[in-house]
């Protein structure tokens, strides 16, 4: 008692050096490093998810980005082409694919022919299925473009069949070929043979991006270009519509609206929209824009509108932290030096606040990007072949949304499709990567100035 | 020397320029200003002391109206400047502020160039015809704030960059820069160290000569030093106003006493 009195030291506590540890001490370090490792484990299992994503999906998906074609001398005669012999387009546009595709056959025929390819088992309808129907088709609008061109031999280079393009990089097999009727032994054989002879080469498939969607029959056909360009309108939409009445609210709901009980109510709705599920959204657009309002389905400005009801509220309370975090000093500065409130918020909160609602805007944007189910009921999940127009018509044009052609891929039965649709899931990353980055760099920008 | 006792001696004769009369001010159900009735005088400083919490920030901030700013603040009775009731429906409290310009405790330049800084409140209220004119207005606040010979060659360098008394000076620029008719001073100094409080009470002297300032501080010494008139606060009451001589060596306020003693704060 005494002795501890002296020391200074209060009343029960032991006596004891400052290098040994207490009991109480030891269980307090004991805590933290258990809290430490805990945090480091969820870390790891953040990471490793990720990277198992990333491989699994580059994985499957790279292929996608290249293709295989088969290049070839194809004859254009003049008497099936052009039976009235003009070289008239309009007029040679009444022969059918259906005419040019025993044209590639041949071709291809000629080839194995020239080069004393002798496969065993190899029947002459094996020939058709070598070269996808897509080729015949773009032989076709070759011709209409290019009529001069008919009567000569023409090096053409022409996409493989799926399961050719499949074999080349690897995918199907000889022992998977012998199970699936759509490609044979044999021709996966003829593949080996044409490669020797170099015939077939690999390059990089500029058409995946800038193609449009093709059928369930022509999976080495099918791009993502007006999947690409339907989502780059409704960005542009979901931009111009959300971007300035998000923050006009934010701005009304922060600086200038009365805190009543109405405010309120609209400040604790508005994060409940935040909260709403997207596929809610879609019914919403289904009922209003396309049912009430008229506008057409499947249309890049319906899937804006709906995205920007979604992105509203991302956007409203983003910025309105971001006007919240504006010191209340300056606001008080400016009104002091004779500001209005107007003026105060445009020339000095807003440019303050700016990082953070440039930040939010692009992150709601990006969400906006990844967004299926809304656009699944509004139709955009229609089979589109043909480019949109330039805006503003291109807006009510029908056209596809990245998210959705994945979505699209992944339900068809053609194995091909994974790939396509892992590919598509890469752009759509590549998209938001570069989106997050524009946040970044952004913000890093304006934060700068001072 | 002579004018500076001529002020001294004629300061009951001055004109009034601000007047309140029965002023409460409630913060949603707290009474935060009770019945005050004061008079500021022009060309005069003016200081309100008190322990924290008495209510001298708020009262400074009815005179031009930034309470208006806190929504639960309501402000009751009458003030007039130059006879006229600041409280008036009729009255844009924008124009007002350009009139009666403060300066807050904490220094809080916009984060613009030293410039832009003091150029803001002339140029929303027009008062440069051109950018010669502006340039003028900038230097003449500079130099009245003392700044100008640490800021004249980095006039488009962040505000924020200063230290923290440059920063202090730079709002007492950009306030004087608007040439309101009264200056409020909610504690100037109570972010410096002593030199540049001493800067800022000169500064405050000089001001004397055209502006009307009042200035609420902490420092008893300080009221002291650069005040003619002061008022003393105490829970919401203006316990009593006069003469700075007389508050600090002749109080009629038992509290008063108290306080400027140090026995309650």
């Amino acid at each position: 008692m005494t002795d501890a009195q002296a020391d200074g030291r209060p009343e029960g506590r032991p006596a004891n050096s400052i290098l040994t540890p207490t009991r109480r001490m030891k269980r307090r370090k004991a805590a933290e490093k258990r809290f430490k490792l805990y945090g480091m484990i969820a870390v790891t299992v953040g990471i490793l998810a990720l990277v198992f994503l990333l491989t699994s999906i580059l994985g499957r998906g790279l292929s996608a980005f290249e293709q295989t074609m088969v290049e070839i001398p194809v004859e254009l005669p003049a008497e099936t082409l052009d039976p009235e012999g003009n070289r008239d387009p309009a007029e040679m546009q009444r022969v059918t694919t259906f005419s040019y595709a025993p044209l590639v056959a041949d071709a291809l025929a000629d080839v194995i022919a020239a080069e004393a390819i002798e496969i065993e088992g190899l029947e002459p309808s094996d020939l058709g299925g070598f070269i996808s129907q897509e080729a015949a088709a773009q032989l076709r609008n070759f011709v209409l473009a290019n009529p001069e061109a008919v009567g000569t031999t023409l090096e053409a280079e022409l996409l493989a069949g799926g399961r050719i393009d499949g074999y080349m990089k690897g995918r199907v097999t000889m022992e998977t070929a012998a199970l699936d009727s759509n490609v044979s032994v044999e021709q996966l054989r003829l593949a080996d043979a044409l490669e020797e002879a170099g015939y077939l080469k690999t390059s990089f498939n500029w058409d995946f991006i800038t193609a449009p969607d093709a059928s369930d029959q022509r999976p080495e056909a099918a791009g993502l270009g007006v999947a690409i360009l339907g989502s780059f309108y409704m960005m542009i939409v979901v931009l111009v519509l959300a971007l300035p009445i998000g923050v006009a609210a934010s701005i009304y709901l922060e600086e200038f609206a009365p805190k009543n009980r109405l405010t309120d109510i609209i400040e604790v709705n508005i994060s409940n929209l935040a909260a709403v599920p997207s596929i809610v959204f879609g019914i919403l657009g289904l009922a209003i824009f396309i049912n009430f309002m008229g506008l057409p389905q499947s249309a890049p400005i319906v899937g804006g509108l709906v995205l920007t009801l979604m992105t509203l509220p991302t956007i409203i309370i983003a910025t309105r932290a971001a006007l919240k975090a504006v010191p209340p000093s300056i606001r008080d500065a400016a009104l002091g030096v004779g500001a209005s409130k107007m003026q105060s918020v445009f020339h000095h909160v807003l440019p303050l606040a700016m990082p953070g609602i440039l930040t939010g805007t692009i992150i709601g944007l990006a969400q906006a990007l990844g967004e299926t189910a809304p656009l699944l009921l509004i139709g955009m999940v229609a089979f589109v072949r043909e480019y949109p127009d330039a805006p503003p018509e291109g807006f009510f044009d029908p056209a596809s949304a990245l998210p959705v052609q994945v979505y699209n891929w992944t339900q068809r039965a053609d194995p091909a499709f994974v790939e396509r649709a892992s590919g598509a899931i890469i752009v759509l990353l590549v998209f938001l990567v570069l989106m997050n980055t524009v946040a970044v760099i952004l913000r890093r920008r304006l934060e700068r100035r001072w | 020397m002579k004018d500076e006792r001529l002020t001294e001696r004629s300061v009951d004769m001055k004109d009034i320029k601000i007047a309140a009369r029965g002023v409460q001010v409630y913060y949603g159900d707290t009474h935060a200003i009770k019945d005050v009735d004061v008079e500021i005088q022009d060309k005069t400083v003016t200081a309100f002391i008190g322990p924290s919490g008495c209510g001298k920030s708020t009262f400074l901030r009815c005179l031009n109206r930034m309470n208006d700013t806190i929504d639960s603040a309501r402000v009751e009775g009458d003030i007039r400047l130059d006879g006229e009731d600041i409280y008036d429906p009729r009255v844009d409290p924008v124009q007002l502020r350009a009139r009666v310009g403060m300066v807050f405790q904490k220094p809080n330049p916009f984060p613009k160039s030293i410039y832009d800084n003091v150029a803001y409140g002339p140029k929303i209220h027009g008062m440069a015809r051109n950018k010669a004119d502006l340039d003028d207005i900038v230097e003449r606040a500079l130099r009245r704030a003392a700044l100008w010979d640490e800021a004249k060659d980095r006039l488009q360098a962040p505000g924020t960059g200063l230290s923290g008394g440059q920063q202090q000076r730079l709002c007492i620029a950009r306030a004087v820069a608007t040439e309101p008719e009264v200056l409020l001073m909610d504690e100037p100094c109570s972010a410096l160290d002593p030199i540049a409080t001493d800067q800022v009470e000169n500064l405050i002297h000089e001001l004397r000569q055209n502006y009307s300032v009042v200035i609420v501080t902490h420092s008893m010494q300080q009221a002291a030093r650069v005040s003619q008139k002061t008022a003393f606060f105490h829970l919401g009451h203006l316990v009593e106003y006069g003469e700075t001589g007389q508050i600090f060596t002749n109080p009629r306020d038992t509290r008063t006493e108290s306080y400027i003693t140090g026995r309650i704060g």
